[in-house]
């Protein structure tokens, strides 16, 4: 096994990196492929507690690359789905303690014992950006449909060709399709044509998101719910299968209800 | 807004003008030219340009436009009318 380490990076703060990390990663060890996540956040450690495995840490990141334990016993293994794995970030140091070439070396090591490496990066252009994106092989940028997001997106892309990672790809989370039908949203055509960059995922505004994140359980192993398989369908596509984009059904409007009942054979 | 601007959809609805707003500012961005730069780059252009000819310094634009791969500082100038033809004018 050669694991691919896959960056999940925004610019901005607060859209969605920790919970596209544990998504992507519970979405891809739930179809069997062994999985590492890293929370390369450095003193403001989160994705233990969206994938619900606070309580079962005893190591981290930190302690790994300052050699206080082995690279396993950081390793906290998810009792949900079998060959999913957690390395937590150190809450009590900050991103000066890691360096990119210890990430590096981090995941070369890691390389032969799972098929895919997910790193959560913490926001911004610094020290922990460029930490999170050193062992990268594919860097995935999740932004929102707002400006302010949008914008330190195509800053980060940038930075990331000058890194020499480009290109990457597109998430854009947070989308409230009844908002994009009426106008008042930006719409993925609109943030494609700015940014000029492959979409793999486009995931709506969903309440389970924050119920899924209370329990602990990512809601990508919920399969009734819109983000969760979205989240799935980004698994799918990094794993090389050409998924389509299912339209996000919003709110259907009242001229569309009346021409779904004036159309022959009604709805 | 009235009724009728609403049923005819002829409001300008926030997404069309969040658009128009982020292609600026990305410009703006990739160029690494604040609309304030661009000002006193501006300035500059009109003093350096008056030594050497007679401009039309109210007339000049200087704006950012950006291709598929190349960003351009577009210059503007309007030269003042020559002094034959203010002659012929006046
Ligand atoms: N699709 C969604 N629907 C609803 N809520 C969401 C969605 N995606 C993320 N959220 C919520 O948005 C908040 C921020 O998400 P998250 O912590 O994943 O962002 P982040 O980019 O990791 O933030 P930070 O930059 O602080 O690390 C959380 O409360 C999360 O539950
Ligand atoms: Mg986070």
């Amino acid at each position: 096994m050669t694991a691919k380490v896959v960056t999940i990076t925004s610019g901005k703060g607060g859209v969605g990196k920790t919970t596209a990390t544990a998504n992507i990663g519970a979405a891809l060890a739930a179809v069997g492929h062994p999985t590492v996540c890293i929370d390369a956040d450095i003193g403001l450690r989160n994705l233990d507690v969206v994938m619900g495995l606070e309580n079962r840490i005893v190591y981290d990141l930190v302690d790994v690359i300052e050699g206080r334990c082995k690279l396993r016993q950081a390793m906290i293994k998810d009792k949900r789905v079998a060959d999913l794995y957690l390395i937590p970030a150190a809450q009590t140091r900050d991103k000066t303690s890691v360096s990119p070439q210890d990430m590096i070396r981090l995941c070369d090591e890691l390389r032969s014992h799972c098929a895919w490496i997910i790193i959560d990066s913490p926001a911004g252009i610094e020290r922990g950006f460029r930490n999170a994106i050193a062992p990268a092989d594919l860097v995935l940028i999740i932004t929102n449909p707002e400006i302010s997001a949008v914008r330190d997106a195509d800053r980060i892309i940038g930075l990331i060709e000058a890194e020499g990672k480009g290109p990457g790809k597109l998430i854009i989370n947070r989308v409230k399709p009844e908002m994009v039908k009426r106008g008042d949203m930006l719409g993925e055509d609109d943030i494609l044509d700015v940014l000029a960059i492959e979409l793999i995922g486009l995931v709506p505004e969903d309440d389970r998101v924050i119920t899924a994140a209370n329990q602990g359980t990512p809601v990508a192993l919920d399969d009734g719910s819109r983000s969760g398989s979205a989240f799935r369908d980004i698994a799918r596509r990094l794993d090389g299968e050409d998924v389509p984009f299912p339209p996000l059904d919003g709110q259907v409007g009242l001229l569309e209800r009346i021409a779904r009942l004036v159309r022959p054979g009604g709805e | 807004m009235s009724l009728r601007d609403r049923l005819f959809g002829r409001e300008r609805r926030s997404a069309q003008t969040a658009r128009k707003r982020l292609q600026l500012v990305l410009i703006h961005d990739r160029a690494g030219l604040s609309p304030g730069t661009l000002d006193a780059l501006k300035d500059d252009l009109v003093a350096a340009i008056s030594r050497h000819v007679d401009i039309d310094a109210s007339g000049v634009h200087v704006t950012l436009r950006s291709d598929r791969d190349k960003q351009r500082l577009v210059a503007d100038i309007p030269l003042a009318p020559s002094r034959e033809r203010r002659r012929e004018l006046g």
